[in-house]
């Protein structure tokens, strides 16, 4: 790899932290939904969202494995995916909230699938090849994930009173941090600069059109509150994820060094 | 009109088993056989769901990437059995959402095994090669099960336990031959999950009041004690394979009968266990029930949505 300078930053080290904040998306969001593993509101949806859970580790896999072959610090993928410190993720903020019921759960992978279907359509075509081929194998799961959690969003919109009420209020929550589904800093500057990445802001009107038209098939409403929250990408995190970090880091932290 | 008097079918019925001729939903069987088989496979589709929840306990804390993919899909697959076998069951009659009800009030049963705890991370090793092991053993003869829709239900469920098998294996083993920590915590692991995965085989064969029907009607084609002792005498080799101890003194190879003997089970503790007085009968209980609790207002959204798009259909 050569050695382009933007601002301080190496390529390779933009590439680097490029790839390891899309795992970090997949691992969290993983983590997330690998809680509902025995508790779904019906079997069927039990193994869909396992199944979601599934390819977002997969793909945290695949993304991980790539980034320690860009920059070997001598870590493995397990290292970088037990063993950082709470500010050395740079996950978005919105796949690390919680839960809270199916509502949520499917309104924030919503948003999360329309996004990431964009970036990895844009990334099939990234000037490094295995990154074109996650991204090509990554996209087909994605689209599999909108398609269920597009459907879902319009049945509970649509469905009853309650459902309508729950899933609204979680549009209205989570709203807040899908702003940082467009942030760029340097990482993203030298990565666009030569295709290795995806200039995200070229499809935020993309983003916008797609949700808009969803929502409003499930009679949902787009919050007029528009402050937003970022950080994650910073590693500048919500109170949620010291819990999330320490659930998922246990076996790691406790018995450092051994092979599992 | 003839009409065949019951004697005469049963007859038939009998003769269609011993010849080996699979009974399917439509044809007529006895009232006692349909009853039988539905608790019975209702039972073990219960069994792979509550089964879920120890393994499902460790998903957000396992030790790396691999395990947390594996152990994921292990417990998705429980779950694709849970779903088998309702169908299975639903063509013998029964009704789903009642059957989990039975369930959640304490009416209908599943394996014991599942009401102890998962303590350490060994325990997903050691579930696999045990428990998935005696699900083994127990359903290997089911694949040959006089009922069709069952019988083709666990040929499917058996290559995916003996695959669930091996993992728990290969946890176990990769623990025994690691460091000390390790080793202890795969031997404490398999202290404590020994003596009930051997109650898994149920009651011995002097108190196992229906079992000589359900031989006779090839619902059950080997009997508690059998299948018991051929555990055993599989899973000793496997446990000197990786250099841990059976924690059963009384455990002797028997030259005369080709078989370990073993030590006496402690039935009292599996009776209370049965009877809801384990470590976690309420705490697996009480996960399924507040699942369907928590869930019912996404399938009653479902439903309703379902009715709407029904209407505007007609109406366009
Ligand atoms: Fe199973
Ligand atoms: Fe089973
Ligand atoms: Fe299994």
């Amino acid at each position: 790899m050569e050695y382009l300078t933007c601002n301080h930053m190496t390529t390779q080290e933009a590439f680097y932290s490029y790839i390891v904040r899309l795992g970090d998306d997949s691992l969290i969001l993983g983590q997330r939904l690998s809680e509902w593993c025995g508790h779904g509101p019906v079997l069927e949806e039990d193994i869909a969202l396992t199944n979601i859970a599934l390819d977002l580790i997969g793909q945290t896999n695949n993304l991980y494995e790539l980034a320690v072959s860009i920059e070997n610090k001598g870590e493995n993928i397990d290292q970088l995916a037990f063993l950082r410190l709470e500010k050395e993720y740079e996950n978005l903020l919105l796949v690390e909230q919680p839960n809270v019921d199916f509502g949520y759960t499917i309104v924030r992978q919503f948003f999360f699938d329309v996004y990431r279907k964009l970036v990895f359509e844009a990334l099939c075509n990234s000037t490094d090849e295995r990154l074109a081929g996650i991204a090509e194998k990554s996209l087909k799961e994605t689209k599999y994930h909108l398609k269920h959690s597009s459907e879902w969003v319009i049945r509970l919109g649509d469905g009853t009173e309650e459902s309508h009420r729950r899933v609204q209020e979680a549009v209205n929550t989570l709203w807040k941090f899908t702003d940082e589904l467009f942030f760029q800093d340097e990482v993203d500057q030298n990565v666009i600069e030569l295709g290795l990445g995806v200039d995200n802001s070229n499809f935020k009107a993309t983003w916008n059109s797609h949700v808009e038209h969803v929502l409003t098939e499930a009679t949902l409403t787009i919050p007029t509150n528009s402050w937003q929250h970022t950080g994650g990408r910073k590693g500048i995190h919500t109170e949620y994820f010291g819990y999330l970090l320490s659930e998922m880091q246990y076996m790691q932290r406790a018995y450092p060094n051994m092979e599992w | 009109m003839s009409t065949k008097n019951i004697e005469e079918l049963e007859r038939e019925f009998q003769a269609k088993i011993d010849a080996d001729i699979k009974i399917e939903p439509n044809d007529w069987m006895p009232e006692g056989y349909r009853k039988t088989l539905m608790r019975q496979i209702s039972q073990h589709a219960h069994s792979e769901i509550v089964g879920m929840l120890p393994e499902g306990n460790w998903i957000t804390r396992a030790p790396s990437l691999k395990r947390k993919a594996v152990l994921l899909a292990k417990v998705q697959d429980e779950a694709g059995h849970g779903l088998y076998l309702y169908s299975a069951a639903e063509t013998l009659g029964l009704d789903r959402e009642k059957s989990i009800d039975d369930l959640h009030s304490g009416k209908a049963k599943y394996s014991s095994i599942f009401n102890y705890p998962t303590l350490t991370w060994a325990d997903m090793g050691t579930i696999g090669w045990l428990v998935d092991g005696a699900a083994i053993m127990n359903q290997v003869p089911l694949c040959r099960c006089s009922y069709g829709p069952y019988a083709r239900a666990m040929v499917r469920v058996c290559k995916e336990e003996s695959f669930h098998q091996r993992q728990g294996f290969e946890i176990v083993s990769l623990l025994a031959n690691g460091t000390p920590e390790q080793k202890q915590m795969a031997q404490d692991s398999l202290n404590r999950f020994w003596w009930p995965a051997l109650m898994m085989f149920g009651p011995n064969d002097d108190n196992s009041p229906n079992s000589a029907q359900s031989i006779k009607w090839k619902i059950k084609r080997s009997s508690n004690d059998e299948l018991r002792q051929q555990f055993i005498d599989v899973t000793v080799a496997q446990a000197e394979m990786v250099g841990l101890t059976i924690p059963d003194k009384d455990l002797k190879w028997n030259e005369a009968r080709g078989s370990y003997d073993f030590g006496t089970i402690n039935w009292e503790e599996f009776n209370q266990v049965i009877q809801g007085n384990g470590p976690c009968n309420k705490e697996r209980i009480d996960a399924r029930r507040n699942a369907k609790e928590n869930g019912a207002w996404v399938r009653e959204a479902a439903n309703a949505f379902a009715e709407k798009r029904k209407k505007k259909e007609l109406t366009h």
